[in-house]
């Protein structure tokens, strides 16, 4: 079979060398756009505070240049906290992106699958029960190894719970919102029956913060979220055809299981790595990837994008959370303030869809 | 009226070594229940063949096992001669089209969107578009008559129209040998024809169709090879004419029908009997 006439193909492509892809302008603006502004955030960010420091400054600093003090305040106190935002926006955002993806439901997020809930409920068995003798072992490569066990075990109870010949979407949704529950009792339990002084850190962790984040963390997370990102990368392809439903992506060619066991399982790591890095920061994973498939007027949610659209949302909230407001606020109080009422818009909608 | 023992007289020049898809003794079940047990069938080339029977019988269970989206438990599908079992998922899809029953495309997917992904499985990780896939997409979407729709979103069409788009996606595979499930489920009477028309067109066009049916008329008008199939396994099957029998319904659905010649057509028309409003023979 050939191409008919000499108009405009109905799908265009584009090849360079070895590598062809389809070419979608709008997506890539959209991707470059969002890319550009997170960025110019991030700067305001670093440059927000009681010492501010202009736009320009900031970034001939972050590239190497600027004046020692200057260095010394972007570099040492804010280069780290605006970097673990970043890092956190863009691993929440490609988690939603990907559990979205395989429930083909925009309410499959992490925080809703029970992954960020779970992740939370072990990260203050730690900070509680310890209590205040070990709380160096909590503040230190404790607590972030912890929330990771504990998203990790959730993600694996909810697949192998909602495992029944293959994974259905609502039946997916129907488990994380119950072993959510489950979690989040737990974490109540542990508040209640623990030391007020164990309590009062545990609370403050679980509203998700940057605050206070140095190299430490900010390092870990960059490194743990680029080998992810990079196995995401190398499954997208087969992991496409999966948007069309199970028996279409295995009608052509894809082994669907290990595709699948390999994205959620990336997916759940990278909420791990967000949570155990600033604590469980709600609804960025559930508003990123629908933000990102509107913008770039996509059906399905994509990866980039959404990973963009995390960190701004993130970057942006922190950066809203310590200016524009009267008091300085916990990131998670501005997403939750976002994130409450689009839950609410994306359940109205569906709603409406259903009875249209 | 065909029994198995005279099946294979029956279907003649098709059966034999010109089969491409055939399955041998096999046995697929769910959990423990068995729903086909020692089953053997091959579909001839080139032309339309309809697996029918009752609710439950396990004809879309076949179809699926065909198209290797089940494994059976013992027994052994074989495509182009070789077991499908131990071809490469990526290899049966080069040769294999399948379209499931009733497909859901994420809302918003245009129809060239679509229609594209059927190119998956000749694609790679570098090479993801390539001037060939926009001519196959090009000739698939002309072919199923749903090029003027290219640019809308498939939730937005018609029922019969979405189903050409759906069929069209598996044309862009590039395969000969199609397996359609229940291809007409929850069309209209209009629209199932068109479909169907159409599916006749890509078996003029050469290619080897299998599907399953529900309407018993539907499937005696557009097949060349009917599988009747009971409770797990193989009735009757041969050509629409020497199988559709009123003793061969009644074994099969147990339903009082008659046979008659169909005033438009070459093939036996279906009349059910039923209670209501029958006149006194």
């Amino acid at each position: 079979m050939t191409g008919t006439g000499t108009e405009r193909p109905v799908v265009p492509g584009v090849r360079l060398g070895r590598v062809s892809f389809v070419w979608r302008p709008w997506l890539v603006l959209v991707t470059l756009l969002l890319a550009a502004a997170t960025f110019l955030v991030f700067c305001l960010s670093i440059g927000a505070g009681d010492f501010p420091i202009g736009l320009p400054r900031v970034i001939a600093t972050i590239f190497g240049g600027g004046e020692r003090f200057d260095r010394f305040v972007i570099m040492d106190l804010r280069l780290p906290r605006a970097l673990a935002g970043l890092v956190v926006g863009i691993a929440l955002g490609t988690s939603g992106a990907i559990t979205q993806s395989i429930a083909r439901n925009p309410l499959a997020s992490p925080d809703v699958l029970g992954i960020t809930q779970g992740a939370g409920a072990v990260a203050v068995l730690l900070l509680t029960v310890s209590g205040g003798t070990s709380a160096a072992v909590a503040g230190a490569a404790g607590l972030p190894a912890a929330a990771l066990a504990g998203g990790l075990a959730t993600g694996l109870l909810v697949y192998l719970l909602a495992w029944r010949r293959g994974i259905d979407g609502f039946r997916l949704i129907l488990i994380g919102i119950s072993v959510s529950a489950v979690m989040q009792a737990v974490t109540s339990w542990l508040l209640v029956t623990a030391d007020i002084t164990d309590v009062a850190r545990a609370q403050v962790w679980l509203v998700g913060s940057l605050d206070g984040r140095g190299w430490r963390e900010a390092g870990t997370a960059l490194g743990c979220t680029l080998v992810l990102l990079a196995v995401v990368a190398g499954a997208a392809f087969q992991f496409r055809p999966l948007h069309l439903g199970d028996d279409v992506a295995a009608g052509l060619g894809v082994r669907n299981s290990p595709v699948r066991a390999v994205m959620l399982l990336c997916a759940v790591l990278l909420a791990g790595v967000a949570v155990s890095a600033a604590g469980p920061v709600p609804f960025v994973a559930l508003v990123a990837p629908q933000a990102a498939m509107r913008l770039a007027r996509c059906a399905t949610p994509p990866l980039v994008a959404s990973g963009l659209v995390g960190a701004l949302l993130l970057t942006g909230a922190d950066l809203a959370a310590r200016t524009v407001l009267p008091v300085a606020l916990p990131v998670g109080v501005v997403t939750a303030a976002i994130g409450g009422p689009f839950l609410v818009y994306l359940l109205v909608r569906a709603n409406l869809r259903r009875t249209a | 009226m065909v029994r198995r023992s005279e099946m294979d007289a029956a279907a003649g020049g098709h059966t034999g070594d010109d089969a491409r898809l055939a399955a041998r003794g096999v046995a697929v079940g769910y959990g423990g229940r068995t729903v086909i047990d020692g089953l053997d069938v091959e579909i001839p080339s080139g032309v339309i063949t309809t697996i029918i029977g009752p609710n439950g019988c396990g004809k879309s269970t076949l179809l699926r096992t065909l198209s290797r989206l089940l494994k059976p438990a013992s027994g052994t599908v074989v495509l182009d001669g070789t077991d499908i079992a131990k071809l490469r998922t990526r290899d049966v899809a080069r040769k294999l089209g399948l379209l499931p029953q009733a497909p859901v495309a994420p809302e918003g997917l245009t129809v060239a969107d679509l229609v594209a992904r059927g190119r998956h499985p000749h694609q790679g990780w570098l090479r993801q578009w390539s001037s060939d896939d926009a001519g196959v997409v090009a000739d698939a979407l002309a072919m199923t008559g749903v090029a003027d729709l290219a640019r809308r979103p498939v939730d937005t069409l018609s029922g019969g129209q979405r189903q050409r788009v759906w069929i069209s996606m598996i044309l862009a595979q590039g395969t000969d040998l199609l397996l359609l499930d229940e291809p007409t489920t929850y069309l209209d009477l209009a629209y199932a024809i068109d479909v169907l028309d159409l599916v006749d067109d890509l078996h003029e066009a050469g290619r080897t169709v299998v599907m399953v049916l529900h309407d018993l008329n539907l499937a005696t008008r557009y097949s060349d090879h009917l599988v009747v199939m009971r409770a797990g396994s193989i009735l009757a099957q041969g050509h629409p004419r020497e199988v559709v029998t009123a003793e061969l319904l009644r074994e099969a659905f147990g339903l009082r029908a008659e046979v008659i010649d169909d005033p438009v057509g070459d093939r036996p028309l279906i009349v059910p009997i039923g209670r209501a409003h029958v006149r006194s023979r």
